[in-house]
């Protein structure tokens, strides 16, 4: 067999925090531009989120591709065998869920009859067609796959930093560009 | 001998309603349409009005009396969301508490050739009268004809969307307005 893989490779290194940047402004904008009363400024972070959106799912389908052909990092053998278990578990949900998350917004924004223009250039097509029911219902559905996503993703930052600055092992180095490992 | 002088009647009306060319003058309202394309954030978007009333007189071969007014309540729009239907009622946009009407008269229709038609008219919208004209296509199946057209407008030049809004980055000053009329020939004008 091949020598351990001790690091991500650098594309997917590159993925990963792109795609966790653009959720970390996705989602809090998601979150405040909700509940604003309709204004230019709405409209506009409206359009922002939804291109953001679908940035992360493209990257995600790609992040998707490269789990699948690459064999990711081991994990340390020192690790009880239920925190490997909960590591794949939670790595597998996230996955899922940068793909399903903006997927459900883009279902959503076809349902509720707004097409999504990426960066106002390029017409996405409708998923689905205009139905104001099922819009209101995909507004749910994305709105409940953000707060699971929400907490895998503390769940994740808190493992990651336990690694880091408790354990003081070499997991989280795995992901972290060249001059942030120790 | 009675039946004969009904069939020769019965001729005649025939006769002359294959002579002299139907005046439509009746508008079918609920089959008729009068719907309008924007664009926000560069996302093509589509509504309508619900209520309006139109009067129409139209003989294809007296285009000098043509008539036709169509009266649009503004408060009946559906621009495909409730926010925004809230929204463009108010004062900003259309006002509909203090012009709860936007009519257009025709002042001249222009034959084109063939079913193609020019039609030129005074738009008012919230207090604001502009000149459009719009080009048209008249289609008749039998007593019963459809009209159809489009054109586009400013929306600026009528207020509509003021303060914030008159930033055209976020919704587009071109509105495009499209009408789809059926009508009837007027029975009985013998």
């Amino acid at each position: 067999m091949s020598a351990t893989i001790t690091r991500y490779t650098n594309t997917a290194i590159a993925l990963h925090w792109l795609v966790a940047l653009l959720i970390f402004a996705a989602f809090p904008l998601g979150m405040y531009m909700h509940d604003l009363p309709l204004s230019p400024t709405k409209l506009q972070l409206y359009s922002y989120h939804k291109w953001l959106g679908m940035t992360v799912l493209l990257l995600a389908v790609l992040r998707v591709v490269w789990r699948v052909t690459h064999t990711p990092p081991a994990l340390p053998d020192h690790l009880p065998r239920w925190q490997k278990i909960a590591s794949a578990a939670t790595h597998q949900f996230l996955y899922v869920l940068i793909v399903l998350v903006p997927l459900s917004g883009w279902l959503m924004s076809s349902a509720k009859g707004f097409k999504t223009v990426w960066f106002g250039v390029l017409p996405l097509p409708d998923l689905l067609g205009k139905d104001k029911a099922l819009g209101d219902a995909l507004a749910g559905v994305h709105a409940s796959l953000n707060y699971l996503l929400l907490a895998l993703v503390l769940l994740h930052i808190a493992a990651a930093l336990k690694h880091r600055f408790i354990d003081r092992d070499e997991v989280m180095g795995r992901i972290l560009p060249g001059g942030l490992r120790k | 001998m009675r039946i004969f002088k009904h069939i020769a009647m019965l001729g005649l009306v025939l006769a002359c309603g294959q002579a002299a060319a139907l005046e439509f003058k009746q508008v079918l309202v609920n089959e008729s349409a009068v719907t309008f394309g924007y664009k926000q954030m560069g996302v093509p978007l589509d509504g309508k009005f619900g209520k309006f009333a139109a009067q129409l007189a139209f003989d294809p071969a007296k285009l000098a009396n043509a008539q036709a007014r169509i009266d649009i309540d503004v408060a009946s729009i559906d621009t495909g969301s409730a926010e925004a239907n809230d929204e463009v009622v108010g004062k900003l946009w259309f006002n509909a508490k203090a012009y709860p009407t936007a009519g257009f008269v025709a002042t001249g229709l222009k034959a084109l050739g063939g079913e193609r038609y020019e039609a030129t008219g005074k738009l008012s919208i919230k207090g604001r009268t502009q000149e459009v004209k719009a080009p048209v296509t008249f289609k008749a199946a039998g007593n019963r004809g459809t009209f159809d057209g489009s054109f586009t407008i400013k929306r600026l030049d009528y207020a509509i969307g003021e303060g914030e809004w008159t930033d055209v980055g976020t919704v587009a000053n071109e509105i495009q307005i499209k009408f789809h009329l059926v009508v009837s020939a007027a029975p009985g004008k013998k």
